[in-house]
């Protein structure tokens, strides 16, 4: 009997598909994946609409109000949702500019950066509004793992995602999520 | 640092004065700061020089030192106590008072660099506060009045030594005295009394009297005594731990101030039944003010015979005292961080064992007592071990300074024997209405009135010597996050258990404090305490999360009535985090907020 298949939601806010990457790393293992779940809104498959979801895994942090929206959904339609690889878990890169005003990064860029024409700054509606400071996520909405790494290896995805389907406690060896 | 060669003369001298030796590092670096109101890098640099040290180290080491400013300060330097005793005496109000008088913010220094006003931990005046430290030197009793007065006087330029003396007045507040306050004897009692009966016949006293470590950890100390005494060395020492941190603690100070000797002639006793030549008080650096009167009694116990070489005509006896100072790091309390500190290097706690009753100052075998302990055994000396023991409980032995302070009538020092209940400590002091207190300062333990039976000794509540009262009109979450942050500032930053984890847990409760936690909330701190007190290197991170894990069980409705229905909260306003972009770009549009209900009151006028 061919048990019915989990989905699976992933998205990158504010990091760098670093940790995607990581995750399609599992090579030939993806077919073994893929014969225990689905992958529903993702990157990977240009699902616009996220659906009900058994798990969500959120790769970076939160700098805009699309972030927020996205994180938020993904909160409200995954039953377990799992920060992965460094951006999500602290910020990572992303929240260096924490250290500096909103206004200073903006203008740095955008005002005083070499070879600009019409310098100005970008205030299309279309573009997402940055927040005051780079937030984990969990500073946002509850979430319920922790993954991480700078990007989690494969291996240490896989052992993470077949503990997970398999109902298992969550146990990884000292290796696979320290860094030292 | 107009003049070069006087600036490099002023430090030359301060570093020859200490004779070149690194484990006054510490010490030298305080009295360059006396002189130039702060460490500039050239002095530093000069002094690291003059030891033979290397820049890195000697910065490090003022870093390290909340008192140690390597920026600069104003020659007047304004710190606020700033303990849950000083804010319940309005000290927050006093605060933004003198800023504003001096036009500058907390923290900051004037621009004609003569003032700068800022915060400390507590400074041990709970029971005359609002405190204040001006230049390390203490002032009590702070109102409106007087801080009108410092304005002139500091804007007039006036030096501290023609400031008005009542401003530094410190009282002993004596509320209740027992067998170690009560009874006087002739100064030399007791070391004539050890010289009397011989090494091993005080150790069996001290068995007898049953004497624990009164700083509040309770080990035995004739067994530390004894351990020290039979190490292997001949180059042993004494150190009396008078770096009296534990906010809401001030007994060891009052000892200092009005039973100096008693206390030195433990430590020379102490010395004599180790064989020891050499003893060290490492005096907080909030208490500086009693550094002068102390030198003076050293000095008047050199002269009567009792301190220095033959001591009591006695060519075998040969003990003296020296006083370091601290410069304001509350984990310098831990007895291996204080061995650290006196020896010159910043106060990070050593792993444990060795212990310093065989690894101590230098890694020489060293005895580390409180004030009280030292002061109990020269009584013991002089009254016998039977005597001491006749008081107390079975496993607590003798009496307890208590130092009472917050909402009582009458704040102050009790002694009395251990096994004294809660509830008559709070009769005796006019405690009417208390709803709990603070056992033991912030790393001790949050106690509701149904509790208020519990015995005061190491059998039940174990004490150092803090007591702090919270009555029925307090939010009992004020003195939780008070605390929460006394620990964030405190933290020695060397293991990051401590390190990150005062700060999540600082975080945490000031989330729920400002009405922003939900019940995930009080479950992240629950276990991010049982990580603390597991993970950390020393006491104080393994200490830290107790207030907050006592006050969820004591006092659950002092967080639930702030908790939020839903299942999570951020810890910040999402849509105020959007406005500094909105104002950037001037946008207004829908894409700009969060939700329709932002929208519509982003677009109110």
């Amino acid at each position: 009997m061919i048990e019915p298949r989990l989905k699976v939601a992933t998205c990158s806010l504010a990091g760098c598909f670093g940790c995607h990457m990581s995750l399609l790393d599992l090579d030939e293992r993806l077919f073994d994946l893929a014969e225990r779940v689905e992958l529903d809104r993702s990157p990977l498959t240009d699902i616009k609409e996220l659906g009900e979801c058994d798990i969500g895994l959120i790769e970076g942090g939160v700098c805009n109000a699309e972030n927020v929206h996205v994180l938020m959904e993904f909160r409200a339609r995954c039953k377990t949702l799992i920060a992965i690889g460094a951006c999500a878990l602290n910020g990572g890169i992303p929240a260096m500019r924490n250290q500096f005003a909103l206004k200073d990064c903006l203008e740095e860029s955008y005002l005083r950066g070499v070879g600009l024409v019409d310098p100005q700054i970008p205030n299309d509606p279309e573009i997402p509004l940055l927040l005051a400071q780079v937030h984990p996520v969990h500073e946002v909405v509850k979430i319920d793992y922790f993954l991480p790494g700078c990007p989690p290896s494969a291996d240490t995805i896989w052992t993470f995602v077949n503990q997970l389907l398999s109902g298992q406690p969550v146990a990884l060896s000292y290796t696979q999520i320290h860094y030292d | 640092m107009a003049e070069p060669m006087t600036f490099a003369q002023t430090v030359r001298d301060i570093v020859r004065r200490h004779g070149g030796l690194s484990t006054r590092l510490l010490q030298i670096l305080r009295e360059v700061q006396d002189h130039l109101t702060w460490l500039p890098s050239e002095a530093l640099e000069q002094v690291a020089e003059e030891l033979g040290l290397s820049p890195d180290k000697v910065r490090g080491v003022a870093k390290f030192y909340s008192f140690l400013y390597t920026d600069p300060r104003g020659s007047y330097d304004i710190l606020f106590s700033d303990n849950i005793t000083d804010r319940m005496l309005g000290n927050r109000e006093l605060l933004h008072y003198l800023c504003e008088r001096f036009g500058i913010g907390i923290g900051e220094t004037r621009a004609d660099g003569v003032v700068s006003v800022g915060t400390t931990s507590c400074t041990g005046m709970c029971d005359q506060g609002p405190a204040a430290l001006v230049n390390g030197y203490t002032l009590t009793r702070l109102d409106r009045a007087r801080l009108d007065r410092i304005v002139e006087l500091v804007n007039g330029r006036i030096p501290l030594e023609q400031w008005p003396r009542e401003f530094f007045e410190v009282t002993s507040n004596i509320r209740r005295a027992d067998i170690l306050l009560g009874r006087h004897f002739a100064d030399g009692a007791a070391v004539r009394a050890v010289l009397r009966r011989g090494p091993e016949a005080m150790l069996d006293e001290l068995v007898k009297s049953g004497l624990r470590g009164q700083g509040g950890a309770g080990y035995k100390s004739a067994a530390k005594w004894m351990a020290c005494r039979n190490a292997p060395g001949e180059v042993k020492y004494v150190v009396c731990n008078a770096d009296e941190g534990e906010p809401g603690t001030f007994k060891d100070r009052v000892l200092m101030q009005d039973f100096a000797d008693l206390v030195f002639e433990g430590m020379t006793l102490c010395g004599r039944v180790i064989g020891a030549r050499q003893g060290f008080v490492y005096l907080r650096g909030e208490y500086r003010y009693l550094l002068k009167a102390l030198r003076e009694t050293l000095q008047r116990r050199r002269e009567t015979g009792l301190l220095g070489e033959a001591i009591l005509g006695d060519p075998s006896f040969n003990f003296d005292i020296d006083i370091h100072l601290g410069a304001g790091a509350y984990v310098c309390g831990e007895e291996s961080a204080l061995i650290e500190s006196l020896e010159g290097k910043h106060g990070v706690p050593r792993i444990r064992p060795p212990f310093p009753t065989t690894h101590g100052y230098l890694n020489r075998p060293t005895v580390v007592n409180n004030v009280e302990t030292f002061a109990a055994a020269a009584k013991i000396a002089v009254e016998g071990g039977e005597w001491f023991a006749s008081r107390g409980t079975a496993e607590s032995k003798g009496t307890k300074l208590l130092s009472l302070s917050g909402d009582c009538e009458r704040p102050g020092i009790y002694e009395y024997p251990f096994g004294v209940t809660v509830q008559r400590v709070l009769e005796d002091c006019g405690a009417r209405d208390a709803q709990g207190i603070q056992m033991a300062g912030p790393a001790g333990h949050t106690v509701s009135a149904k509790q208020f039976g519990r015995r005061i000794c190491f059998e039940d509540l174990a004490t150092g010597g803090s007591f702090m009262v919270f009555d029925r009109s307090r939010d009992i979450l004020d003195g939780i996050r008070n605390f929460t942050q006394f620990f964030v500032h405190e933290s020695c930053g060397f293991c990051t258990p401590c390190r990150v984890g005062t700060s999540l847990m600082r975080d945490l409760v000031t989330k729920v404090h400002t009405g922003h936690g939900t019940r995930q909330d009080l479950e992240e701190m629950r276990k991010l305490g049982r990580i603390m007190q597991v993970a950390c290197h020393c006491g104080l991170g393994q200490t830290a999360p107790n207030p907050v894990l006592d006050s969820l069980d004591e006092f659950p409705e002092a967080y639930e009535r702030r908790l939020r229905s839903t299942a999570y909260e951020p810890a910040f306003d999402l849509n105020a985090a959007l406005e500094e972009a909105r104002q950037l770009t001037g946008r207004r549009d829908p894409g700009a907020y969060l939700n329709e209900r932002d929208l519509l009151l982003g677009a109110m006028p």
